[in-house]
């Protein structure tokens, strides 16, 4: 489960490269052969409107305005690929694995479609095929295939502007935190993903309020399967203690009577 | 008393049986288009939703409201309370085709009906849902055995039946510890996501919240049945008896509202019950029909001597108890593009697997000793 690894690769997205050309949503689709969605204007630029089994990362587009200026951010969304995914835990039948690089990665021939990933995720990743009859859960792979094969992503390869630093993922929390102290004033003071969820692989710099952009950042910042761990752990002594329990209540309350059922049929003993 | 009551026939299926029938049939031909058509083109559910009804009300509320069957047989065997041995049966028959209808409702919501299979060969031990799932098949072969009885002792199997009865209560012991496991881990689900769970539901004691109010709703569930049964059979009201197991829910509901009271104490969360708009709304609603209403009708006197009266405060307990279920899970899911009703097929699926439930009901207490008392036949 831990990625303390050499292998574990990272991506930080340095939002305020990006001039919002989707040459990432291009080559996603390309390499992941996924169809294109027939699209309609609808006032805003993002699109399509959210991630979805075929769209497995989109430019959101936000337009803002500061100091009566129009201020346009353009924001990356993929998996952000956890330390300890929620949804790899959430799998009951061990759907998910987390590669040597970090990619967290689905196997159709063990998923049920129970759909709890879905629910788990703490970023709402995990999308469906919902007009199948034999679905899948799709999702970003880290472009597994191309980590295994000792190349960069096909999103992180087509990007014009640079904006997104892949590496070891050490080194990528160590740019980040470069980043953030050579440039004061420049981002705000936060680089989404270190903390959320326990940390993930792909993390984000950002100039403008990582709420206002649409990010989640009421994330708790420990690993989230340790919550339900937590009751699961358990299990063992709560069972020991309640079989120990309920015997020595029974014991006590039908004290006294010898066959337990045989000779109560007139239900007045109390 | 029950006991008393020996005859087993009952009067023939009037035209509310034949209609559920029916609406037996009409699910199953919704679910059938399901099947064929897939997920997408028969729910309401999105990317936003992906779990509905069918999980609100098929799973979630379907396993608590069979909770009676571990609550009555921990009664009857652990805390010898013998005046509720009359309903055992019942109440175990409940929880069998509850389950066995739950699981039906699984194989539906599932995106891989034959996949279902699955978790019993692959493994994830740190899966809440796994875990829910190897529960629910053991407990399913429990009742199965607790219920076994009937058939034998209908075929005359006199010697495998002695021969059962000697598990009878490490069966029970398996039921309680299974269901203790499992009902509370339906709460479980929700732990993993502490910031999408409004506040006023999430807590780490979320599994022990749906472990009490699984009991409330089993006891409940169990009183229903038998007035019902008692209307449609004809047959004389147990009174003592539904009287007793509103005094079960009274109890079980009292301790529930004193737990959430102080869980949101503890967790400074009381403002938020009148501060969070829509969920203070769900939740009051919730609160409202499914405990202090109940609570305040199990309290009067002549509520608690009217068959009518015990009847009402049951139903409330039903209703608010499948609005928390609903209202948790939604809740969990509810981003600010969020909008979820369900489409016809689901409804019809649902609609249809609760009359299966009273279609299975009436044909096993047509045809095998339900009713009368175990081992009086003898």
């Amino acid at each position: 489960m831990a990625t303390n690894n050499e292998k574990a690769k990272g991506v930080l997205v340095d939002l305020t490269r990006c001039i919002g050309c989707r040459g990432c949503q291009v080559a996603c689709k390309s390499w992941n052969d996924r169809k294109t969605d027939k699209t309609a204007l609808e006032g805003n630029f993002t699109n399509p409107k959210e991630l979805n089994s075929d769209t497995f990362t989109r430019i959101s587009f936000i337009e803002q305005d500061k100091a009566d200026q129009p201020v346009w951010s353009f924001i990356k969304n993929q998996c952000m690929h956890c330390a300890d995914p929620a949804c790899l835990s959430a799998c009951p039948v061990g759907a998910f694995s987390k590669t040597e690089q970090g990619a967290v990665v689905y196997n159709f021939g063990r998923c049920i479609g129970c759909r709890y990933c879905m629910v788990a995720c703490p970023f709402n990743i995990p999308k469906y095929e919902w007009e199948s009859t034999n679905p899948w859960i799709r999702k970003c792979t880290f472009c597994a295939d191309r980590l295994a094969d000792d190349k960069v992503p096909a999103c992180v390869k087509v990007c014009p502007t640079n904006v997104m630093f892949f590496g070891p993922l050490e080194d990528v929390k160590k740019e980040a935190e470069k980043r953030l102290k050579e440039n004061p004033g420049k981002y705000v003071n936060h680089i989404y993903g270190k903390e959320e969820g326990g940390g993930t692989s792909w993390m984000y710099l950002s100039a403008i309020p990582f709420d206002q952009l649409g990010f989640d950042t009421t994330i708790p910042a420990f690993k989230l399967p340790n919550l339900t761990w937590g009751m699961l752990s358990e299990i063992p002594v709560k069972v020991g203690a309640l079989v120990v329990g309920l015997g020595l209540i029974a014991a006590f309350r039908n004290r006294g009577s010898s066959e337990e059922s045989s000779e109560s049929t007139h239900g007045e003993e109390k | 008393m029950a006991a008393n009551s020996t005859s087993t026939t009952l009067p023939a299926p009037s035209t509310g049986f034949w209609t559920v029938v029916a609406l037996t049939l009409v699910g199953a031909a919704a679910a059938i288009y399901r099947f064929a058509v897939g997920l997408g083109a028969s729910t309401n559910l999105t990317d936003n939703v992906p779990w509905g009804l069918w999980v609100a009300v098929d799973v979630l509320s379907g396993v608590a409201l069979a909770a009676g069957g571990f609550s009555i047989t921990a009664a009857v065997y652990i805390f010898n309370m013998k005046k509720y041995k009359s309903i055992a049966r019942p109440a175990i028959l409940t929880a069998w085709i509850g389950y066995t209808v739950v699981v039906m409702g699984l194989v539906i919501d599932i995106g891989k009906p034959l996949a279902f299979w699955h978790p019993l060969v692959m493994w994830n031990y740190r899966s809440v849902m796994f875990e829910v799932v190897v529960c629910i098949t053991l407990y399913s072969s429990v009742l199965a055995l607790e219920f076994a009885p009937a058939f034998l002792e209908r075929f005359k199997l006199t010697g495998l039946q002695k021969f059962l009865k000697l598990f009878t209560f490490p069966l029970v012991i398996a039921g309680i510890v299974l269901s203790f496991l499992h009902q509370s881990s339906l709460g479980g689900f929700f732990l993993i996501m502490p910031h999408k769970v409004p506040t006023l539901w999430w807590t780490t004691n979320l599994p022990y919240m749906f472990y009490i109010s699984a009991i409330a709703l089993g006891l409940a569930m169990v009183s229903f049945e038998s007035i019902v049964s008692a209307w449609v059979f004809k047959r004389e009201q147990e009174t003592d008896i539904i009287r007793g197991l509103g005094r079960g829910v009274l109890i079980t509901l009292c301790i529930y509202l004193a737990f959430k009271i102080g869980d949101l104490a503890w967790r400074g969360a009381l403002p938020q019950v009148f501060s969070s708009g829509k969920a203070s709304l769900f939740f009051s609603l919730e609160m409202l029909i499914g405990v202090i209403v109940p609570i305040a009708l199990y309290a009067m006197r002549s509520i608690r001597e009217s068959v009518n009266g015990l009847f009402l405060a049951a139903c409330c307990v039903m209703v608010g108890t499948v609005m928390n279920r609903f209202n948790v899970n939604f809740f969990a899911q509810a981003g600010p593009h969020t909008s979820y009703f369900p489409s016809l097929w689901e409804i019809l699926v649902t609609i249809g697997l609760v009359s299966l439930m009273i279609v299975l009901y009436r044909l096993a207490v047509t045809y095998l000793p339900v009713f009368h008392e175990p081992g009086k036949s003898h």
